[in-house]
């Protein structure tokens, strides 16, 4: 087996990467595949308990990388899906901890055992960035509608770039639907256009999240959540599934908004 | 909100717009880190580099950064000077 590895990353903090990271993970599992979440925030671990797995916890990828445990020993799975693996951040070292190299090697020993990699990489341009970069096949940057997150994003795709990890694909997170139609708000297009990289989903606002990482069960494994909807159609287009994007809530009528409550749709 | 303020609110941009046209020139500004110092520096330079070689009109000289997709072009737009534009050699 040789799994693709996934880096997601962002430039600036607090746009959505982990929670993007965790619901990604769930939705390719949902097809079916085997995945582990990576957190590479090493110091400023959360991606346990977005997945909910904070309590599971015994070793880390420091432990690993330093050979105090084995690799498989590190692994913490899934409560519910059972081809869903965390490899979680050490909590009590910093970004220095491990290295490029480290990290690909680690890597490449997750290749064989999962289809998928994903790495949930820290915010910032330094040394946990450009580590968590080193092993991508694949990175997917992802950014709110907003002019600092616009512009952290620009620059993270510019060390994609440089490092010929391109191209990067685009999520677009936390879209206020009723403030893009008053024109108060950054559009998908306007964001892709500033970006100029391929989108490959759009997320919209959505409280259903706030309740889902206060769980520590990721909104996609609800069948009722718009945004987990969103998240799960970003997995099958990873999977080369050709999924059209969502129209955003306010897009719609109330008729069909109404519909939608009775009855999600599978757009 | 006054009914004039409201009036006058009307006339401004949408905050959407606004933002994207700081985001694009800010965009430009970060990707190729010329800052507008430098590329006048640059201009100066190239003036006088040209200059020793053909006669052209310095006041004319337009250099941009032009943009499509993420690619970037440093754009030069150098008149020569008018009736004489031929070689200095």
């Amino acid at each position: 087996m040789a799994g693709r590895i996934i880096t997601i990353t962002s430039g600036k903090g607090g746009v959505g990467k982990t929670t993007t990271t965790a619901n990604i993970g769930v939705g390719l599992a949902l097809l079916g595949k085997s995945v582990v979440c990576v957190d590479t925030d090493i110091g400023l671990r959360n991606l346990d308990l977005v997945m909910g797995l904070d309590n599971r916890i015994v070793y880390d990828l420091v432990d690993v990388v330093e050979g105090r445990c084995r690799l498989k020993q590190a692994l913490v799975r899934d409560r519910h899906l059972s081809e869903l693996y965390l490899l979680p951040a050490a909590q009590t070292r910093d970004k220095t901890a491990v290295s490029a190299a480290q990290m690909q090697a680690l890597c490449d020993e997750l290749r064989k055992e999962f289809d998928f990699i994903l790495l949930d990489s820290p915010a910032g341009i330094e040394t946990g960035f450009h580590n968590a970069l080193a092993p991508a096949d694949e990175v997917i940057i992802v950014t709110t509608p907003d002019v600092s997150a616009v512009r952290d994003a620009d620059r993270a795709i510019g060390f994609v770039e440089a490092q010929e990890k391109g191209p990067a694909r685009l999520v677009i997170n936390r879209i206020k639907s009723d403030l893009v139609r008053k024109g108060e708000m950054l559009t998908i297009e306007d964001v892709v256009e500033l970006l100029a990289i391929e989108l490959i989903g759009i997320v919209p606002e959505d409280e259903t999240i706030i309740m889902s990482t206060n769980r520590g069960t990721p909104a996609a494994m609800d069948r009722k959540s718009l945004a987990g909807q969103a998240f799960r159609n970003i997995a099958k287009r990873l999977t080369g599934q050709e999924v059209p994007f969502m129209p955003l809530p306010s897009d719609d009528g109330w008729l069909k908004r109404l519909t939608r409550l009775v009855r999600p749709t599978s757009s | 909100m006054g009914i004039l303020d409201k009036l006058t609110s009307r006339r401004q941009p949408s905050s959407r717009a606004v933002a994207k046209e700081r985001l694009q020139l800010v965009l430009v500004q970060d990707r190729v880190q010329l800052s507008p110092h430098v590329l006048q520096a640059l201009k100066d330079d190239l003036i006088d580099t040209i200059s020793r070689y053909v006669e052209i009109d310095r006041e004319a000289v337009e250099i941009t950064i032009s943009q499509n997709q993420r690619e970037s072009w440093l754009v030069a737009n150098i008149p020569l000077s008018r009736g004489r534009a031929g070689s200095r050699r």
